[in-house]
């Protein structure tokens, strides 16, 4: 295989683990356009998202021994909306009750609260599911598929049309809808838009239960390629977190393109520059440093100045 | 259950120090840093480098560990400690998992059976926790009247006004960024200290046990006392490692999950912050003007009668 074939190859792999990244930096970064706030746990939520589908998935088909069929493929979509009602509801109540009380706090304040969060849903994870890690079975033929000399797979091809979809659904809602109006607004000034009647509370608890309807489905498809553990979410929602910090924190476009932009450069990044396996991770944490301190707005963002 | 006492006694202990260098990041200049972890594993680490491979005596690997702990947070404090808030906790993070993925990397296994510690030929041995129990609090006790002299130096009352507000801190003529890397440094530095402690109880360095949960843990200690707080951050070591040792204690270990004490650290967390975000102590109140020289506060701190006087 030339060497260009090969970088083509990595670039798919990054497109599909940047599709994922994108739907889970979509979460923090829309929190953090109305919040101006680091929802610390929402890694965690994707742990949960990702353990639900697979347990409703299980439930339905009878786990590794389900032939794929129609039958799979319906159960893993009721698995995964399944897992995004339950996750929104999770994200809702987690929101109303570790988060709103702290709304006029100190900045300190939220995130050590959700640093609490994320420690309690992790762990109990561990508690009730156990630590070892489990698959999630393909709900369909895996067979690859060779186009030239790049192999795709269809659970590649799942992950990126389901991100896709949602990706739509969410530029759809927030841009064409009332409710979505009302985020927007609330994104750019709470106070006036509390004024001109826009309900800011629940504007507020909607964008929770989006994100983390969002952040299941990402967790969801995660679990095809990395397995479903209790301490899953933590790298994942750290390098999602990256990834909406890169295209401009609080830009719902630049979270999908910072996303699929760390994906790729992750998965081409690695092995051009010679970066052992053990030490991936690392790539997206060095990006991360270099943003900040070269362009700390991100891509997409807009430069905000400080007010005294 | 003595030995279990005597255990909380001295992670106790090793996790004040810590917490002594989180609260001079977290309490006093007012940076939420992620890391600890991290200083614990190169503290660690250089100590069993030095004892082991190299042979030093464990006294000379201790100003290494600290030092190589202190440089490393110089390293990365200059690029992140430009970050605010939320970005330098995430970035914290981060590199607390880097220098973990670092660690595992030059030597997956770990080391075992590094040398014993020796004072004037003493030699401490694990078994003997007694003699551990001094030495780690000693160091406590060291630390603990440094950094309380510290906050009332002229260092750390300009990382206190970093704290309050860095921009007018600025607009007084304070160099925000050289006291918040100087802060960081400090702390960095403590924290080689206590995994150098570490090393020489427990005598093995595992990579994994440097994860996440140790920063948070550390986190909650200066949390759960008092940001900003000495006395308060001691009280908190003792709270968490009760907590974490509470299933031996009582002899419930089949009963309660291995989990349970990660979920009570998280659970408070988030109660300290929802009603008492100050702590259990609440913060140090700072005697700004005293009068007295440093020397007599040093007299009066362990003298009880004299503290009366000469408080402004």
């Amino acid at each position: 295989m030339g060497t260009l074939t090969l970088y083509m190859q990595y670039i798919v792999n990054g497109l599909t683990l940047g599709s994922i990244y994108s739907l889970i930096a979509l979460g923090y970064t829309m929190v953090y356009g109305i919040l101006k706030f680091i929802n610390f746990a929402h890694g965690d939520i994707l742990m949960v998202g990702a353990f639900i589908g697979l347990l409703i998935y299980n439930g339905l088909t009878g786990g590794e021994a389900a032939d794929p069929g129609a039958w799979t493929l319906l159960s893993f979509f009721i698995a995964m909306i399944a897992s995004m009602a339950f996750c929104a509801l999770l994200g809702m109540v987690i929101e109303r009750v570790a988060y709103k009380p702290l709304r006029n706090a100190n900045r300190l304040a939220p995130l050590l609260s959700a640093i609490g969060v994320s420690f309690i849903l992790s762990n109990g994870a561990a508690w009730i599911f156990g630590t070892q890690s489990r698959r999630f079975p393909y709900p369909f033929e895996n067979e690859p598929i060779h186009i030239g000399s790049i192999t795709v797979t269809p659970h590649q091809i799942v992950i990126v049309v389901v991100s896709v979809v949602m990706m739509f659904l969410l530029t759809f809602f927030v841009n064409r809808t009332r409710m979505g109006k009302a985020m927007r607004a609330a994104s750019l000034d709470q106070a006036t838009s509390q004024l001109m009647g826009i309900n800011v509370n629940r504007v507020i608890s909607l964008t929770f239960a989006i994100g983390s309807a969002l952040a299941a489905v990402g967790g969801i498809l995660a679990s095809f390629d990395f397995r479903v553990y209790p301490s899953m979410g933590t790298m994942t929602g750290l390098k999602a977190f990256v990834a909406a910090v890169i295209g401009g924190i609080g830009n719902i476009q630049g979270a999908m393109l910072g996303g699929v932009l760390l994906g790729i450069l992750e998965a081409v990044g690695a092995p051009l520059l010679h970066i052992p396996n053990g030490m991936k991770d690392t790539v997206a944490f060095a990006v991360l440093i270099v943003v900040l301190l070269v362009k700390p707005e991100g891509i997409l963002g807009k430069n905000e100045r400080e007010k005294v | 259950m003595l030995n279990f006492f005597q255990l909380i006694l001295i992670y106790a202990g090793i996790y004040a120090l810590m917490a002594i260098g989180q609260n001079c990041i977290t309490g006093y200049t007012g940076m939420l840093s992620l890391c600890h972890a991290g200083f614990l594993c190169i503290g660690s680490y250089a100590t069993a480098i030095m004892c082991k491979t190299f042979g030093f005596s464990f006294w000379l690997s201790l100003p290494v560990a600290a030092i190589a702990s202190g440089l490393v947070g110089l390293l990365i404090g200059i690029p992140t400690l430009r970050l605010k808030g939320d970005y330098l906790c995430i970035a914290t993070l981060g590199l607390g998992e880097i220098i973990r993925n670092v660690a595992t990397n030059l030597n997956p296994v770990g080391y075992n059976s590094v040398p014993r510690a020796n004072l004037f030929g003493y030699e401490f041995a694990s078994r003997n926790k007694l003699s551990f129990i001094i030495l780690i609090w000693a160091f406590v006790l060291v630390f603990y009247i440094l950094f309380q002299q510290l906050a009332h130096s002229r260092l750390g009352r300009a990382m206190i006004a970093v704290r309050e507000d860095e921009v007018a801190a600025q607009s007084n003529g304070i160099n925000v960024t050289k006291y918040k890397i100087s802060s960081f440094v400090l702390g960095a530095a403590v924290g080689g200290i206590a995994g150098c402690l570490q090393t020489a109880y427990t005598l093995t360095v595992q990579p994994g046990s440097f994860t996440f949960m140790v920063s948070v843990m550390v986190l909650c200690t200066v949390v759960l006392g008092g940001m900003g707080n000495g006395k308060a951050v001691i009280l908190g070591a003792f709270i968490i490692q009760f907590i974490s040792y509470f299933p031996q204690l009582t002899g419930l270990t089949n009963i309660i999950p291995a989990q349970a004490k990660q979920i009570i650290y998280g659970l408070l967390l988030i109660v300290m912050m929802l009603w008492r975000p100050q702590g259990l102590l609440g913060r140090d109140k700072f005697r700004y003007g005293d009068p007295r020289t440093r020397k007599e506060r040093l007299v009066s701190f362990f003298v009880r009668g004299k503290a009366k006087g000469g408080r402004a």
